[in-house]
């Protein structure tokens, strides 16, 4: 069986079974649609919640980033899971005993304020919105690969199967397909990576490989990836290179993100008690850390076996010829990549070898012309590919790249299934049924909320044809977006008596505001090329990144919230009342739906 | 004690281990994975710095047991001071 049929096959016996659960468990009423009725075991909810969390960003695109930066992008690995402790220590068991179905109806409550709500929503269409941009990037890729194709037509083919499959069913259908899903991910995820495990370092267990010895070698894995790398003049893999300002900005941006996402907070009103809400966040990261205790492993190594297969004997030897590339079936990966566009090589000197080096780098430069090279002949190789072609890198069976691709896809849909629900609750239930139209019916409800999901995947494929970065970067602007906005909110609503309904919407607001005109300012207005005034190699205020700025941005919202609620009217007694019922866990009934 | 009483002596309770907890978070991470990595330079792990190993697993293995421990230590304060779900 050739490999077309192979991949065709893992991708649809998966998809198979989604649709298989989705329609078993397809939703009822509206409570159902939002909640799946609170009935979901904390470990059950945390696996899939961790499917819902780990998206094209985690699964497809973060090793990647990883790979060929090494220590400096770490801030992905601490900043999604540290996240995690902000989450069930500061938000989880709160929103849970205040016993509603969105993120803005507490926003709404809290701060007294139908404005209030109306600015929660606004944030958290903003956030969201770009999280899905980065989705369908990642869709693209794994349609454009497994089916062959452009990375255009894929993005396209995509954003159909995410809307036909969001559509299907609510929360519990997404509930009990996020856990086949995440168990299809985590496979594709492990497999392949113990494989290239066992064949670098003999260790079965890739995150204990990653610290491990290189078996070829006889050296430490990581001397040795540090060693070649250097050696074809880029920087050295564990070291660290960027702004530290930026790396704790950028980490803090990530976590206090994390916990402001309305699709992973709106999981935590799924369980049936406070205290499982503390235990469901534990177990989410459980699950999480899984992937996430491996992806450093998979980065380095794959990082090991490209520069190999490059210089298949080193960089003092031949490089690889262009006729090895286009015969030998090791390097058939780079042949099937190439017709997605996403990966490319020119034999710039005409003389049948594909040199891979830094061209910037003063030494390779010098040795270059010594050769005879004319600048690095690896023309092309986005980073969001190295994932799902790692298995072929490292020469894995046909049926591991089958299960990789599917893996890749599971990541993707899960994610943008799980965003698009929350938009649609936040036009459906938020917008429409909570402020313009209280009488609709509910029917009417369950179709605006599949209107507003078709509306967003429009908007998310025309934005996405133009990505401000890869699928992790383009994600951790939604995740600044969402630090700067949504989080603080909810922090002082439970954590602070004084913050009142203007302080809150003018804090909101402001960091809202901030972040967005800073992201635009580097990414281009509404990320259309050409239409930034700064670069994030350039940044306007010193070392601080576009990606980095939510951490500020949150600081914003804090600080104008609290001068505001100051010089405003004292938030009323009831309020107070609420705030102090939301902290003890006692008392907490099943959600009510009182709009 | 009045039950207000308890309720706020939960609540201090609470803010007391949430401050640690968050001291411990901010340590394992924005610490020894980032400003502290040049300090821990000298201790050698697998090929690496022991700043490298915070940064990329140790830091997440430490957010694990946190998270654990707050909702262990949680519920039983939750039981000590009668505010539980029954």
């Amino acid at each position: 069986m050739d490999q077309f049929t192979l991949n065709l096959l893992f991708v649809g016996a998966s998809f198979a079974l989604y649709i298989g659960i989705a329609i078993w468990a397809r939703a009822g009423s509206t409570a159902e649609f939002y909640a799946a009725g609170r009935g979901v075991h904390p470990i059950t909810n945390g696996m899939a919640t961790a499917a819902d969390w780990m998206s094209a960003a985690s699964f497809i695109s973060m090793a990647g980033l990883i790979a060929f930066t090494g220590y400096d992008n770490s801030s992905f690995l601490m900043g999604w899971t540290g996240g995690y402790v902000l989450l069930a220590l500061l938000l989880a068991p709160y929103l849970r005993k205040f016993g509603k179905f969105t993120v803005s109806e507490f926003i709404g409550d809290r701060f007294y304020s139908p404005t209030a709500r109306l600015v929660a929503v606004i944030c958290l269409l903003v956030a969201s919105i770009t999280y899905v941009i980065g989705q369908m990037q990642g869709v693209g890729i794994a349609f454009g690969r497994f089916l062959e194709i452009d990375a255009f037509w894929g993005l396209l083919l995509g954003s159909c199967v995410v809307f036909a499959y969001a559509v299907f069913g609510g929360m519990k259908g997404v509930t009990y397909t996020q856990v086949a899903q995440y168990c299809v991910l985590i496979t594709a995820y492990t497999i392949p990576a113990v494989f290239i495990s066992l064949q670098l370092t003999g260790n079965p267990i890739p995150a204990l490989g990653l610290f491990g010895e290189h078996t070829a070698s006889g050296e430490s894995l990581l001397v040795k990836l540090d060693q070649i790398v250097t050696d074809l003049g880029f920087k050295e893999y564990t070291a660290a290179h960027g702004s530290t300002i930026n790396m704790v900005l950028f980490t803090l941006s990530l976590m206090i993100g994390t916990a402001g996402l309305p699709h992973v907070i709106m999981r935590f009103f799924t369980v049936p008690k406070v205290s499982d809400a503390r235990w469901s966040a534990g177990w989410t990261l459980v699950f999480i850390a899984l992937l996430y205790l491996t992806a450093p492993a998979v980065g380095a190594m794959a990082r090991l076996n490209i520069s190999d297969l490059m210089w298949p004997n080193g960089t003092n030897a031949e490089a690889v010829s262009v006729e090895q590339i286009e015969n030998e079936p090791e390097y058939a990966w780079m042949q099937t990549w190439q017709k997605t566009g996403l990966l490319d090589w020119e034999d710039k000197n005409g003389d049948g070898k594909i040199q891979y080096y830094n061209d910037q780098n003063a030494d390779l430069q010098a040795k270059a012309e010594a050769n005879g090279w004319e600048g690095n002949e690896l023309t092309k190789f986005n980073r969001d590919i190295l994932v799902l072609a790692n298995p072929e890198i490292a020469n894995l069976p046909g049926w591991v790249i089958g299960l990789v691709a599917a893996g890749g896809l599971a990541a993707a849909l899960s994610t943008a299934a799980g965003l698009l629900l929350a938009i649609s609750s936040a036009v459906s239930h938020d917008l429409l049924k909570g402020q313009l139209t209280p009488n609709m019916s509910e029917k009417n409800e369950l179709l605006a909320a599949r209107l507003s999901m078709a509306a967003a995947i429009v908007v998310a494929v025309l934005l996405g044809l133009n990505p401000p970065g890869f699928a992790a970067q383009t994600v951790a602007l939604a995740f600044g977006l969402a630090a700067a906005s949504i989080f603080p909110a909810l922090m002082m609503g439970i954590f602070s008596t004084r913050i009142n309904n203007s302080g809150a919407v003018a804090g909101m607001l402001a960091g809202l505001t901030v972040t967005l005109l800073y992201i635009f300012l580097h990414k281009g207005w509404f990320f259309i090329p050409d239409t930034n005034s700064f670069t994030d190699a350039d940044p306007l205020l010193g070392p601080i990144k576009s990606t980095s700025f939510g951490a500020i941005g949150a600081m914003v919202n804090f600080i104008v919230a609290y001068v505001v609620s100051n010089m405003t009217k004292e938030t009323p007694q009831e309020i107070k009342d609420l705030v102090q019922s939301v902290r003890i866990p006692r008392g907490a009934g099943a959600a009510v739906d009182d709009h | 004690m009045s039950q207000n009483d308890d309720n706020n002596a939960y609540w201090s309770a609470n803010m007391r281990l949430i401050k640690i907890s968050l001291v411990i978070w901010a340590l394992v991470s924005f610490g020894f994975g980032i400003i502290l990595r040049p300090m821990l330079a000298g201790i050698k792990v697998g090929g690496t710095d022991l700043g490298f190993w915070f940064a990329q697993q140790g830091s997440i293995l430490c957010f694990l047991a946190l998270i654990f421990f707050y909702a262990w230590r949680m519920n039983t304060l939750d039981r000590e001071h009668g505010v539980d779900e029954e």
